[in-house]
C-alpha cells in the first residue's frame, strides 16, 4: 500500500466514523432533552397515555396510532398504483405511453409536499366534508390521499429498477414456454423482483411516516386515538411541528423529543429491514 | 376565489414583513455602539414580535446577540427578578408582591384581544359566553341550538403552546374543557384559513388577525374589535408586558424603545397585537 492509499484509507475511515457517529449523537441528544419527561412520569404512562398536558397527561399513543395508520393506509393505496405504473413503464404499455409516464413519475418525485397540502386545504378538505358529511373534512382520509400521491412516484421508480434487474434469461425462458407479456409480468417478473418490491415499499413507508406538512395541514390534529379514517388525528411529526414553539423548559417541549425518538426508532426499523432485504438480494446473486 | 384569497394573504404577509424589516433606520440607531448579549425569556405570546425585531437588530449590528427563550409568564418574571435574564416577558401584569420583591419595571407594549370567529356566511352573529363554553366543551354540537342552521359545529382550536389559546381558555372558556376531537391548527393564519373555508366552523384568533374572510362573534353583546379591546369593554384580552429588574441595561433599554417606535409597532400590529404607546 502506498502512502497515498494509506492516507485515502484514513480519510475514508474518518468519514465513515463521522457518518456513523452523527445519527448516534442525534439519538443521545434527543434522549438528553427528553430526560425531564422520564424523570417526572413513568415510561408506561408516556407510551400508553393520552395527550392532555393541562391535566398532566403526556401520552404518545394517539400520535403513534395516527402516524402508523396514515403510513400503512397510504401504502395500501400507493402500492397497487405504483405496481401498475411500474408495470406499464416496464413494457406492458406501448412506448408512446410508457415514456411520458416515466417522465411524469420522475417529475412528481420532486413535488414539494406543501403544494399537496395547500391544494388539499382548498380542494380536498371541502370535498371530503361535502361527500361524507362527517366533521370538518380535516381527517386521516384527507391526508392519506395526497400522501399516497406523494409516495407513489418514489415507489414506482424503485419498482421499475427492481423489474429491470430481472435476468434476461429468465424472461427468455418464460417467452419460450409460450407466456405472453402479461403472463410473463405477473408470473415471472413480479415474483423475481419480490425483494426489490419490499425494499421500495419500506422506503415509501419511511417517507409516509416522516411527512409533516400534509398531515399538519390536512389531518385535523386532534390529539385523540382515531376510530375511523374520517376522524381528525395528529401524527408524531405534526405534533412536533405544533409544539416546537413551546417554551424550552416545559414538559411539552421535552415531549417532542420523545416523539422524535419514537420516529427515529420506527424509521430505523424500516431502514434496517430494507437493508436486510437488499443484502438478501446480493446473497441470491452470489 | 378562495385559493386566490389565500395567495393574497400570503403576499400581503410577505409584503408587510419586507416593509417592516426594511423600515428606516431611526430607532435602530439606538443600538449603535452597543455590544454584548441581551437575554430575554418568559411569555410565549411575545416571541414572534421579539424574534422579528431581534433578528433585524442582529443583522444591523453583528456585535449584538439577542437570545429569546420561552418559559411562560411566571418563568419570565422569576428569571428577570433573579437576574438570570435582562428582560422577562409576561402575558399578565406582574402582581404587586412580585413588583415589590424583585423591584420590577413594567413595560406594557401591546394589547392582545382574542375573538371567537365563524364563517362570514354563518347567520349566527352573537353568542353568550355560556354558549361559547358549551360549544367548545361539546355540550352544544349543532348550530341550530344557538339560532343557526341545522348543521354540526366544527370546533377549531390551537395547540397547548399557543398564547392565544391560553387567553381564550382562561377568559372566554373560564378554564373549561375543550372537545378532544376539535381540530387543531398551528397558527393564527392557519386558523383564519380553516374558518374562512368551512361554513360550519368556529375558532378563535387574535383580534388583529380578523378581516372580512372571517367574522368575529359578538360576545355577550360586545363586539370584539380593536376599540373595545383598547377600552377594556371586550373581556377576552390582556396586555403583553416586558419587565426589567430596576432600570434596564443600555441594550435592554434600546430594545424596549424599539417596541414603542414606529418600526416595533409595525411588527406588533403585523403579528396580530394592538401596539400601545408609551
Amino acid at each position: 500500500m502506498t502512502r497515498r492509499e494509506r492516507w485515502i484509507r484514513k480519510v475514508l475511515a474518518a468519514a465513515t466514523f463521522v457518518a456513523a457517529a452523527i445519527p448516534l449523537a442525534i439519538l443521545i441528544f434527543m434522549a438528553l432533552l427528553a430526560r425531564p419527561l422520564f424523570t417526572t412520569l413513568p415510561l408506561l404512562d408516556l407510551l400508553t397515555g393520552s395527550w392532555d398536558p393541562i391535566r398532566g397527561h403526556f401520552g404518545i399513543l394517539p400520535m403513534m396510532t395516527a402516524s402508523l395508520t396514515l403510513a400503512f393506509t397510504s401504502l395500501a393505496v400507493a402500492f397497487p398504483v405504483s405496481l401498475g405504473c411500474a408495470g406499464l413503464i416496464y413494457g406492458l404499455a406501448p412506448w408512446t405511453v410508457a415514456v411520458p409516464l416515466r417522465r411524469l413519475v420522475q417529475i412528481m418525485t420532486g413535488f414539494p409536499t406543501v403544494i399537496y397540502g395547500f391544494v388539499g386545504v382548498f380542494v380536498l378538505v371541502p370535498a371530503v366534508r361535502h361527500v361524507f358529511e362527517a366533521g370538518s373534512g380535516r381527517c386521516l382520509l384527507s391526508a392519506l390521499i395526497p400522501l399516497s400521491l406523494m409516495i407513489t412516484p418514489t415507489m414506482t421508480l424503485f419498482f421499475c429498477d427492481a423489474f429491470a434487474a430481472v435476468p434476461r434469461e429468465t424472461l427468455l425462458a418464460a417467452a419460450a414456454s409460450g407466456a405472453d407479456a402479461v403472463q410473463r409480468f405477473v408470473w415471472v417478473v413480479i415474483p423475481s423482483a419480490g425483494k426489490g418490491l419490499v425494499a421500495g415499499t419500506v422506503i415509501a413507508f419511511g417517507r409516509a411516516l416522516g411527512d409533516t406538512l400534509i398531515a399538519l395541514m390536512l389531518a385535523g390534529n386532534a390529539a385523540q386515538i382515531p376510530s375511523s379514517l374520517l376522524d381528525s388525528a395528529r401524527t408524531l411529526t405534526a405534533h412536533i411541528a405544533l409544539v416546537i414553539a413551546a417554551d424550552f423548559r416545559s414538559l411539552e417541549f421535552a415531549f417532542i423529543f420523545l416523539c422524535g425518538m419514537v420516529l427515529y426508532a420506527l424509521t430505523a426499523c424500516a431502514a434496517l429491514y430494507a437493508w436486510k432485504i437488499r443484502t438478501g438480494i446480493g446473497k441470491d446473486a452470489a | 376565489m378562495r385559493v386566490r384569497r389565500g395567495y393574497l394573504l400570503i403576499s400581503v404577509f410577505l409584503w408587510v414583513l419586507a416593509t417592516a424589516s426594511g423600515a428606516c433606520a431611526d430607532s435602530f440607531e439606538a443600538f449603535r455602539g452597543l455590544e454584548g448579549t441581551l437575554k430575554i425569556s418568559g411569555g410565549t405570546a411575545h416571541i414572534p414580535v421579539m424574534q422579528t425585531l431581534a433578528q433585524e437588530v442582529m443583522r444591523r449590528y453583528p456585535a449584538i446577540r439577542i437570545t429569546i427563550a420561552g418559559g411562560g409568564s411566571g418563568v419570565g418574571i422569576k428569571q428577570v427578578g433573579e437576574g438570570l435574564v435582562d428582560i422577562g416577558n409576561s402575558g399578565r401584569k406582574p402582581t404587586d408582591e412580585e413588583i415589590a420583591a424583585y423591584g420590577l419595571k413594567l413595560y406594557r407594549w401591546a394589547m392582545d384581544g382574542v375573538a371567537a370567529v365563524v364563517h362570514p356566511q354563518n347567520p349566527v352573529r352573537a353568542l353568550t359566553v355560556q354558549q361559547v363554553k358549551d360549544i367548545f366543551s361539546g355540550k352544544i354540537m349543532n348550530w341550530k341550538d344557538v339560532g343557526g342552521p341545522d348543521r354540526a359545529i366544527h370546533v377549531f382550536t390551537r395547540d397547548e403552546a399557543s398564547g392565544t389559546r391560553e387567553v381564550f381558555w382562561k377568559k372566554a372558556l373560564d378554564k373549561g374543557a375543550i372537545r378532544k376531537d376539535a381540530d387543531v391548527v398551528p397558527s393564527n393564519g392557519a386558523m383564519k384559513t380553516a374558518v374562512a373555508t368551512d361554513p360550519a366552523a368556529i375558532g378563535y384568533m387574535s383580534v388583529g388577525y380578523v378581516d372580512e374572510s372571517v367574522r368575529a362573534v359578538i360576545l355577550d353583546g360586545v363586539e370584539a374589535n380593536v376599540d373595545n379591546v383598547q377600552s377594556g369593554r371586550y373581556p377576552v384580552a390582556r396586555g403583553l408586558y416586558s419587565n426589567t429588574k430596576g432600570d434596564p441595561s443600555p441594550l435592554a433599554k434600546a430594545f424596549l424603545g424599539l417596541l414603542y417606535a414606529p418600526e416595533g409597532q409595525a411588527v406588533i400590529a403585523d403579528k396580530g397585537y394592538i401596539p400601545v404607546t408609551q
